[in-house]
């Protein structure tokens, strides 16, 4: 039987920044992958690290993504060295288009809400007029109805396939395994630590770690954890590739570092459906005309879906199980902003086997009626 | 679709590839005429910059793209010439679209 001092189950963003910040802290690491045709939201992703207006009426979670935002720049250099794999990080800020008065006004006001949420904190963001939307961004045309931005130093993007190839690399590089085709059926507790079961090969470990995306609800039950989720479909477009007239990264629209525009995303609540469809491409090129109307003569060269692991408040669950010490459920839908935290801070928790107080409002237990009774 | 070129019972019409005359037969689509016209490549890569001919023929493969009266990666295997028709290669990245 093969074995390892922690067994990390999906080799996704989350489950592949774990395993990485285990490695690297001298942990002996297995990432069991599944299959090809699984649902993977860690190859759909949009590919931004992304702060401004997230965490509303969730503290713990503002602070949790400002954190891994700042851990990134450090995180992306260290990664890129020990992977030989560059990951195409920027944080140059980022923007939050808004169309009409309105809208401008309503995008001002919540993120001043938010602010007001997290105590003693600077704020991170600002509101830019067209005026100064246009100075800040000269090479664009903006269409007639953009009045304006939101702009939050602390974003950034980042090449998603390469970080990902990059976290299975650096796995690798620093003694741990990643192996693919490797669908766990069944986890249980030995004499010695975790039996962890494919189809055809049994693996052990100490410490499990389930963080496998949508597939992670079946799993983490075995180990007496029962996290609600539910997948939510997110359709992209990417364009062919362009001379660069885009520096900053904005919610739904980033030219990459190879000069492609990326369009993104839908939120549907469809199930286990990754597929595309006629009406959600109208719709986000649409959305980017809107903004960018000289785009109307870009090439779109493809078109795809992922699906997020959504939680109920859409916040992320972290939880150790009581019945089964050492047995982790991890699952989030920002696997990219957070991977900086997840490799350094959740994978330090992990190897200390205790969830630290900052990461207790993660625990899924928020969900039941008792404990929101009491808050 | 495959049309055979010069036919005898064709037209040549006129089409100006990067400033210069070449006659094309009509209907002929414009890759075959990118094709068997010195130096027999359409565009550069957006990366590495390297040259690319017609491959597929066919609307797959995307290495046929040129600039056609001013409109950006256009998939030439796929167009029809017409007489006057004006024609550029296509380097590196294209710029966004006026």
């Amino acid at each position: 039987m093969q074995s390892a001092e922690v067994i990390i189950v999906g080799a996704g963003m989350v489950g592949s920044a774990v395993a990485y910040g285990l490695a690297r802290a001298g942990r002996r690491v297995l990432v069991l992958d599944g299959g090809d045709g699984d649902f993977r939201a860690a190859r759909a992703n949009f590919g931004l690290v992304w702060v401004q207006g997230k965490g509303a009426d969730m503290p713990a979670y503002q602070v949790l993504t400002r954190d891994s935002s700042d851990l990134w720049p450090q995180f992306a250099g260290e990664l890129a060295e020990v992977a030989g794999v560059p990951v195409d990080y920027e944080r140059k800020g980022g923007l939050a288009f808004c169309l009409g008065d309105r809208d401008f006004e309503a995008r001002g006001l919540a993120l001043h809400r938010l602010h007001n949420q997290l105590s003693a904190a600077e704020q991170d963001c600002e509101m830019l007029d067209r005026v100064a939307l246009e100075k800040r961004l000269p090479r664009v045309e903006f269409g007639n109805n953009v009045s304006g931005a939101s702009y939050c130093w602390r974003d950034g993007q980042v090449n998603p396939l390469r970080l990902l190839q990059a976290m299975h690399a650096g796995i690798e590089r620093l003694g741990g395994r990643v192996l693919a085709a490797c669908e766990v059926s069944q986890i249980e507790r030995g004499e010695q630590g975790f039996r962890v079961a494919t189809a055809n090969q049994v693996f052990g470990a100490d410490k499990v770690v389930i963080a496998a995306g949508v597939a992670t609800k079946g799993l983490a039950l075995q180990v007496g954890l029962d996290v609600p989720l539910r997948p939510q479909r997110g359709q992209v477009l990417v364009t062919e590739r362009m001379a660069p007239f885009l520096p900053l990264p904005a919610s739904g629209l980033r030219q990459t570092a190879e000069g492609t525009v990326m369009i993104g995303a839908t939120k549907e609540e469809v199930g286990l459906d990754a597929g595309t469809t006629m009406s959600s491409a109208a719709y986000l090129a649409d959305k980017a005309l809107q903004v960018v109307p000289r785009l109307a003569g870009a090439r779109l060269v493809r078109q795809w879906s992922g699906l997020r692991v959504m939680t109920p408040d859409s916040f992320p669950v972290y939880a150790q199980s009581q019945s089964h010490p050492g047995a982790f459920a991890l699952l989030c839908h920002s696997g990219v902003t957070l991977a900086a935290c997840h490799a350094e801070r959740l994978a330090e928790a992990i190897d200390r086997g205790v969830l630290p107080a900052n990461l207790e409002p993660f625990h899924h237990q928020r969900f039941s009626r008792d404990v929101r009774q009491a808050i | 679709m495959f049309v055979r070129p010069f036919d005898s019972q064709q037209k040549a019409v006129p089409v100006v590839i990067d400033g210069e005359t070449v006659m094309a037969a009509e209907g002929e689509m414009l890759a075959s005429v990118l094709l068997r016209t010195v130096p027999f490549y359409t565009r550069t890569t957006p990366v590495s910059e390297s040259r690319r001919a017609p491959y597929c023929l066919m609307g797959v493969c995307f290495d046929c793209l040129a600039v056609v009266d001013g409109v950006a990666s256009v998939q030439t295997c796929l167009v029809p010439v017409r007489a006057g028709m004006r024609v550029e290669r296509q380097h590196g990245r294209r710029e966004v679209p006026l």
